[in-house]
């Protein structure tokens, strides 16, 4: 197996200060091989994006180790994190928002060349290669945001975070913005160049069917912690904690015929300020018992090579409730 | 409920209007460019026995209580008032971009930056350049410093305010990401992006500093009444504009045209300067 190129171990961050910071992230941990896609799936709310943020040094991790090629990155000024910074990329979530709108493409995509001196004196055919890569022609280079679609945009922001050649790419929600049609072209897309440039990838989503056919491994977050981690088979398929099951559940199937589960999620997730005793899961968990309260399950060894967070062995068979 | 027809006709006329103001103020400005070549009379040569003649076929606007030509009075003095609004413009746009982009950057520098731009805003802005002038001689280069310093918080507050909001948007997060240095988000993205306010806001300025110099010249603490603006024309000729109403209306005319201009085409600046728009324009 290969050393991981990610590592990320006990990432915690709390916003604000004081008695009751709002608990974003909470003891996470993980790591992404080279090449290897891992999905964080989760609710709004669950810490999905802080994780992607955090991992890039966007925001400022307020405990635990982020290891990038056995560096750690977590606590590096920000000025020694430039040789990081062309290693790992970011896509963003708003196509919209994400390039300046007073820049030409080609100075969206070049400032990435530039800002690590790649690409000198061919900048242009450079930026032209990039956009070609991504499915737009080069020519489109001089034009500004707005004359482009979502869809396209996305592209745009792709051949950015592609300019520098990165080895992991954070790829926060970078279709929920889309329209469904243009959804499957920007995942096709990322599949393909993910092979063609042996991309590592931090796919965050908050949609199931999205990451399973994305990912190689996926990490389920609730309140900011990790309830289940495991391959992209074994949690959509063999899921061992509830929540995973729960948000299965929740995910529509494509088969009209096909058994349909319970609804087994009631409620909001809780808040990040005051989050519940014990695992975290239990004010929604249809199988919660008291001894739920006491402790914070620890991530235990699902056997398939996963782990999952949650005191029960096997979640009991499904009962129909009301 | 606004019918399509008359939301053309508004724009047309808008953009006519904004038209119509960049024609006035380019006039103004090539007149005091020119101005030694392009005015009748010479603006200091008094005439006694053709004092405070009404307009005519020679004297256009009429003359002042020496005889001396109106006219040229008026484009010398649109010399002393430009130059001096311009030079206000200048001096604080710089200085006041530079503060904004900092104070809304840099969250350290926030509070005790802005507290000063308050607590400079809270004295009325004539008080204050009253006080400046009287406190270093009246000249005009202390106007432009008065003014400057009058009308620079302004800028900072302009600026400050857009650059919260630009700060926050996911390109700049994507600049940082991409590993672009502080110095160009703040020099390109963020200036950029901050820009058209600011610009809307210059013109604003140059209206309000070519006001305020009349008005301080007027009041006899601006430039020396010797020099002819726009403001000391009005103050020297106030006595006469009972019976000689040239002397104070046609100066007065041209502050406002020029004031006015400049309010118009900062509103227009400000629609034509999104990109969005760039091509329905």
């Amino acid at each position: 197996m290969n050393a991981p190129l990610l590592e990320v171990e006990g990432l915690t961050k709390h916003f604000g200060s004081g008695p009751a910071p709002v608990r974003a992230v909470e003891g996470v941990s993980f790591a992404i091989r080279p090449g290897e896609v891992l999905g964080l799936v989760g609710e709004s709310g669950s810490g999905k994006s802080t994780i992607g943020r955090l991992v890039l040094r966007l925001l400022e991790p307020t405990a635990g180790a982020i290891r990038f090629a056995g560096e750690d990155i977590a606590r590096a000024p920000e000025r020694r994190l430039k040789p990081f910074r062309r290693r790992a990329q970011m896509v963003f979530q708003d196509p919209y928002a994400s390039l300046n709108p007073r820049l030409r493409v080609r100075d969206i995509v070049g400032e990435a060349l530039d800002a690590h001196s790649l690409a000198r004196g061919r900048r242009r055919e450079r930026v032209g290669e990039l956009l070609e890569l991504v499915g737009l022609p080069a020519a489109h280079m001089t034009r500004f945001p707005h004359e482009f679609s979502g869809g396209q945009r996305q592209r745009i922001g792709l051949a950015r975070a592609l300019a520098v050649e990165p080895e992991l790419i954070v790829a926060d929600e970078p279709v929920s913005a889309l329209d469904v049609s243009v959804q499957a072209q920007a995942l096709n897309l990322m599949q393909d160049l993910r092979a063609r440039l042996n991309l590592a990838m931090l796919f965050i989503s908050h949609d199931l069917d999205v990451v399973e056919l994305m990912c190689d491994r996926i990490a389920v977050l609730y309140l900011g912690r990790v309830m289940e981690i495991g391959t992209a088979e074994q949690v959509t398929q063999r899921p061992r904690h509830p929540y995973t099951q729960a948000l299965l559940a929740a995910s529509p199937k494509a088969d009209p015929d096909a058994p349909k589960l319970t609804r087994l999620l009631k409620g909001d997730i809780p808040s990040p300020i005051a989050p519940p005793s014990g695992c975290v899961f239990r004010t929604r968990c249809p199988y919660a018992t008291p001894a739920c309260a006491e402790v914070i399950p620890p991530l235990r060894d699902s056997g398939e090579g996963g782990a999952y967070a949650c005191i029960l062995d096997s979640i009991p068979e499904r009962t129909e409730a009301a | 409920m606004q019918s399509p027809a008359l939301l053309f006709f508004r724009r047309l006329f808008r953009r006519k209007l904004v038209l119509l103001a960049a024609v006035i103020l380019l006039a103004l400005v090539l007149a005091a460019l020119l101005a030694p070549w392009v005015t009748p009379f010479d603006p200091g040569a008094m005439k006694l026995v053709r004092r405070l003649k009404p307009p005519s076929e020679l004297n256009w606007l009429g003359t002042d209580e020496y005889g001396r030509d109106v006219l040229s009075r008026i484009i010398f003095g649109a010399r002393a008032s430009l130059g001096i609004g311009a030079a206000v413009v200048v001096i604080s746009m710089t200085i006041g971009t530079v503060v904004g982009l900092f104070a809304g950057f840099f969250r350290r520098l926030d509070a005790p930056v802005m507290r000063v731009v308050d607590a400079t805003m809270a004295l009325p802005d004539i008080l204050l350049a009253i006080f400046l002038v009287a406190v270093l001689g009246a000249s005009a280069w202390n106007v432009i410093f008065a003014l400057s310093i009058v009308y620079t918080p302004r800028v900072v507050r302009v600026v400050r305010a857009s650059t919260l909001v630009v700060r926050e948007l996911p390109f700049v997060e994507a600049a940082r990401a991409i590993g672009v240095s502080t110095r160009r988000i703040l020099g390109v993205h963020v200036l950029l992006n901050v820009a058209s306010p600011v610009l809307v806001q210059a013109t604003f300025i140059f209206a309000y500093a070519v006001l305020a110099e009349a008005g301080l010249s007027f009041l006899g603490a601006g430039v020396p009444p010797e020099t002819p603006t726009w403001g000391t024309m009005i103050a020297s000729g106030q006595q006469y504009a009972d019976d000689a109403f040239w002397v104070v209306l046609f100066p007065g005319v041209a502050i406002v045209l020029a004031a006015l201009s400049l309010q118009i085409l900062g509103d227009g600046l400000r629609d034509m300067l999104d990109p969005k728009l760039r091509k329905a324009v």
